[in-house]
């Protein structure tokens, strides 16, 4: 049961986030922001962070980048989920230090399966 | 559906609906001009937006249709289109369509919103169609959940005759700093088919020299399966910079020699020259292994990132209910009323020299203030959430009554109290759909009269003594005075012999039996009339004035108060009873002097204050005070009523203090001259001056104008 | 002239009686000589007869309002509003009505005292007489023989809808905006 970081700036994605892993007994903590994110991140222990890439104030690109400075967050999973495919996209994503790449849509149960498969 | 479900669709609807405004207005600024790129993105997003959102609910057909509007939009960014009136005309109407399909989306009936769509769908596609080269569709089809296949579904089967995969797995040090685990991507690989492994354990340095977050393991190992290279590359896509990767291709043969080599092998061998090294960094590899893009063209310029750029949108909000809000508004309120009661008790304790009491007291107040004011301002909206709804409704209308119209906007960032907003948005439609119907003339019309043959609508807002003025102004013929007179005789408003002057005129068309049914058109004659407008405004604790000149246009003054809830108030006493008088209504209070009175005209005194008369209202007369002994008025509060300098003639002056705003017409009506209720320290009830009013209400007896039905 | 003296006398078939165990309950107050009844759903609390903020400029029987809770409420005075002489007394109280469930309005209603509280069947409501002049019958809703007594039931959303008027709200609109001064 992981303690799961999600970041959209759209409210509904964020709640089906929530709901697709809570039912996998993960806590969810929701931000709408990079910055939002970044304060939360700060107060609390995160197993894993799940961001869309555009957002409002700081991307999530930005967004992993900083949070890979984070000496506690170093080993942490950071997944994009985005409607984003560009490979140039994701070429920085990685080069930021992200994870991996989820395309929405998304079904929530196969997310769940997902996720359950990055945590191990 | 789940319940849980239902409820984030409804999040997902609303934050749509507000998805499609942003495009809506975007659209309508892209017919004004040339858009800036920045602009085009906005747009873009928002229909993005809704076209992810509406494939993850599985609402397909909006997704779908959203993605054709999307490709349109991707074409009009990318400037491979040009936004002309024609293009922006046809994608409104999706944005219409797209309103109604997302309806019928929450009332599990589609059937005539599909219908609907139908057509405007068929009229992007001819867009669309038009230009040549319209291949790249812009972010991936919008099919519902996609295909996602997870590893273990796509794992082939390992035949008997199958080849397979040599693979030298050699992460470097690092690889767990970005979060990935070598041990996962192994899993995923051991789903493409059969997996066997051996550990390289060389690199593991001493005990002593261990850094447990360094990674010094490697893996060799055969896959056998029909596996492709991209199959397995595209697992380790996010591990490339992280690690040495070889494959060798093996047929059957060639497999069975490595199975037996790496049993019997000892580690750390050397592989065989890789057949390639994993360097797939490119198109449509998925990363965790799972989760598979969805087969599309990649769309180069898709949504190229854009951080804080949903200007104005910034989501670092939170959405609470407006009940939860107005609760917390009106225990505050009860809160202030506690506060003053103590206030008015510890003044008694004074005298015994508690001033810690007394401190505390004060501290409570300032406290008290400041709770108050922060939890008045959740309630407060810029004005532009009003504003935003007109651009549409002028552009529909221009089109319609062959008009030319410039709708400029200043002071949008205004606010006002979220009520006031909301029951705002009426008026400002009909008063500007009015402009447009009877004040703007038509292209040549205007030009007939050396008039630039583009109208003026401007709508402004300010703050102005504590209230917020609204003001919508055209550059259109202005009113007919004329017509104006003949209605009113017609209908009786006035007597045959009456001639009221212009102000009086132009005050007739929020005559509740002003508008009727013979100037009902298209446009404006919704069965509301401008004394609606006025009314609603009115409730709102405002007032609505017209200025106007023939051939010049037209201009509505709204003022309105800032919010609802709460006053600064002068305490007065009049007899036996305490009122409220507005603190910024007051210009200035002076000691009532009888040598400074005259009366120079039948049942009106004046009196001078400095170099100027002003007309005295006597508020134990005007307010039908019945007192056995009536004692002779002490002070003289000068306001501003109407536009013009009032005294008001009071017994006394009291304290001043916030009140909080009760309404009276809740329970009981409006009342002339009464702007609302509050509660004193005392749990008295004091009624609030309206003292806006109390100047034409000094006049009533005498006025022609209010009929005895009015009375 | 209290009511009994204008009312004729009612026609009390036998077998039907007014008071049963079903039925609507009323609660019932005294005023001069007459009791009335209000539905008791509609009474939302009996306060004590209290200083009231008189509203100018209004009928006199509305004598003011009051502060319930927090709620600013209007307080009509029956005995005027039905054309009887001014009297508190110690029993005096101020019954708080709400008409009905649509209505948000919530009003006090001066009476004389709280009288009983009686489950009256639909069946055994007569109509209300024609009176001449006190009490408009648009305010009644019938007569009802209890224990050898007429119980007046009132329409308390007429009773209570005469106070408001959307004419008197136009007409605060209407008031021309200049006035002829000298100065």
């Amino acid at each position: 049961m992981a303690r799961i970081l999600a970041v959209d700036d759209s409210p509904s994605m964020r709640q089906m986030v929530w709901f697709a892993l809570q039912r996998g007994g993960h806590e969810v903590f929701q931000a709408e922001d990079g910055v939002a994110a970044l304060g939360l991140a700060r107060q609390q222990p995160v197993d894993l962070v799940l961001s869309d890439v555009h957002m409002p104030r700081m991307d999530g690109i930005a967004l992993v980048e900083a949070l890979r400075r984070l000496p506690e967050l170093r080993y942490v999973p950071m997944l994009m989920l985005t409607t984003e495919s560009s490979a140039e996209a994701k070429q920085r994503a990685k080069a930021a230090g992200a994870t991996g790449w989820i395309v929405k849509p998304f079904d929530p149960e196969r997310l769940l399966t997902t996720i359950s498969q990055v945590l191990g | 559906m789940d319940e849980e479900l239902r409820q984030i669709l409804q999040i997902f609807l609303e934050e749509s609906s507000e998805n499609l405004d942003v495009l809506e207005q975007g659209l309508l600024r892209l017919e004004q001009g040339p858009a800036a790129g920045e602009e085009l993105n906005v747009i873009f997003r928002a229909a993005h937006s809704i076209k992810g959102g509406a494939a993850t609910f599985g609402l397909d057909p909006v997704a779908e249709f959203t993605h054709v509007m999307e490709t349109l939009l991707d074409q009009l960014r990318s400037g491979r289109r040009q936004a002309d009136a024609a293009v922006v005309r046809v994608l409104l109407q999706a944005v219409d369509a797209l309103r109604a399909l997302l309806a019928g989306a929450v009332e599990d009936d589609a059937t005539a919103a599909l219908a609907s769509a139908a057509p405007v769908r068929e009229a992007l596609e001819a867009v669309l169609a038009v230009v040549p080269g319209t291949d790249a569709a812009p972010a991936g089809p919008a099919g519902p959940a996609g295909p996602q296949a997870t590893v273990g579904d796509e794992a082939a089967p390992a035949g008997e005759d199958a080849g397979g995969w040599r693979l030298q797995f050699l992460p470097h040090p690092d690889i767990w700093q970005q979060g990935n685990d070598p041990a996962r991507i192994l899993r995923a690989l051991g789903g493409l088919g059969e997996l066997h492994l051996r550990a390289d354990l060389t690199q593991v340095p001493s005990l002593e020299a261990l850094d447990p977050a360094q990674c010094h393991l490697g893996w060799q190992g055969v896959l056998r399966g029909e596996v492709s290279q991209a199959q397995i590359e595209e697992l380790f896509d996010w591990v490339t910079e992280q690690c040495e990767l070889r494959l060798e291709a093996l047929d059957a043969t060639a497999l069975r020699s490595a199975l037996a080599e790496l049993d019997s092998s000892a580690t750390g061998e050397a592989m065989a020259p890789a057949a390639a090294t994993g360097n797939a960094a490119d198109g449509a590899a998925d990363p965790v292994g799972p989760a598979h893009e969805t087969a599309t063209p990649p769309a180069p310029r898709a949504a190229a990132a854009a951080p804080a750029s949903v200007a104005g949108r910034s989501s670092n909000f939170m959405r609470v209910s407006t009940e939860k809000i107005d609760a917390l508004l009106n225990l505050v309120g009860e809160l202030v009323i506690t506060q003053s009661m103590l206030q008015t008790f510890g003044g008694a304790l004074e005298e015994d020299g508690k001033s810690g009491m007394r401190d505390g007291l004060l501290q409570l107040e300032r406290h008290t203030r400041e709770l108050q004011e922060r939890v008045m301002q959740i309630r407060m909206l810029p004005i532009s959430f009003t504003f935003n709804r007109l651009p549409r409704l002028v552009h529909d209308l221009s089109a319609k009554l062959d008009r030319q119209v410039e709708l400029r906007f200043s002071g949008e960032h205004t606010e006002l109290d979220k009520t006031v907003l909301e029951q705002l948005a009426d008026p400002l439609v009909h008063l500007v759909r009015n402009a447009l119907d009877h004040g703007i003339e038509a292209p040549a019309v205007r030009e007939a009269k050396g008039k630039a043959p583009t109208g003026l609508l401007h709508l402004s807002a300010f703050h102005e003594a504590g209230n917020v003025i609204i003001r919508i102004s055209d550059d259109g013929n202005g009113l007919d005075g004329e017509r104006i007179l003949a209605k009113a005789r017609e209908r009786g408003l006035i007597e045959p012999q009456e001639t009221p002057d212009e102000t009086q005129l132009h005050q007739l068309i929020f005559h509740p039996g002003f508008s009727t049914a013979e100037q009902v058109s298209d446009v404006s004659g919704r069965g509301v009339g401008m004394d609606v407008v006025s009314r609603n405004i009115v409730s709102l604790g405002g007032r609505i004035e017209v200025q106007s000149s023939p051939g010049v246009g037209t201009s509505f003054t709204i003022r309105l108060p800032l919010t609802l809830a709460i006053l600064d108030g002068q305490l007065i006493r009049v007899g036996s009873q305490i009122y409220v008088v507005p603190l910024l209504a007051i210009l200035e209070t002076i000691q009532l002097r009888d040598a400074q009175l005259r009366a120079p005209v039948q049942n009106g005194e004046v009196c001078r204050v400095r170099d100027e008369y002003v007309p005295v209202v006597r508020l134990a007369r005007l307010l039908d005070c019945r007192e056995a002994q009536p004692e002779p008025a002490q002070m003289l509060m000068i306001v501003e009523s109407d536009g013009q300098r009032i005294g008001l003639a009071v017994n006394d002056l009291l304290s001043q203090q916030q009140v909080v705003i009760k309404s009276l017409q809740h329970n009981y009506r409006h009342v002339p001259g009464i702007a609302g209720a509050t509660i004193l320290g005392d749990g008295r009830v004091a009624l609030i001056l309206d003292v806006q009013a109390l100047s034409s209400l000094r006049c009533q007896p005498t006025r022609p104008l209010a009929p005895a039905a009015l009375a | 002239m209290s009511l009994s003296e204008r009312a004729p006398a009612p026609d009390t078939a036998p077998g039907l009686t007014a008071v049963t165990g079903e039925g609507d309950q009323y609660l019932t107050f005294v005023l001069g000589k007459e009791e009335y009844g209000v539905p008791i759903l509609a009474v939302q609390s009996i306060q004590g007869y209290r200083e009231v903020t008189p509203i100018p400029n209004t009928p006199a029987h509305v004598l003011g309002v009051i502060n319930l809770r927090g709620a600013v409420v209007p307080v009509l005075d029956l005995r005027r509003q039905f054309e009887l002489p001014a009297q508190f007394g110690p029993t005096t109280v101020i019954i708080i009505v709400r008409p009905d469930e649509a209505c948000e309005r919530v009003v006090g209603l001066v009476v004389d005292a709280v009288s009983d509280v009686y489950r009256l069947r639909r069946e055994g409501i007569q109509p209300p007489p024609e009176f001449g002049g006190q009490i408009d019958a648009a305010c009644l809703q019938g007569l009802v023989p209890v224990d050898g007594k007429m119980i007046v039931l009132l329409e308390l959303n007429a009773l209570i809808g005469q106070q408001a008027s959307a004419a008197s709200v136009a007409a605060s609109l209407l008031h021309p905006q200049d006035s002829h001064l000298p100065g």
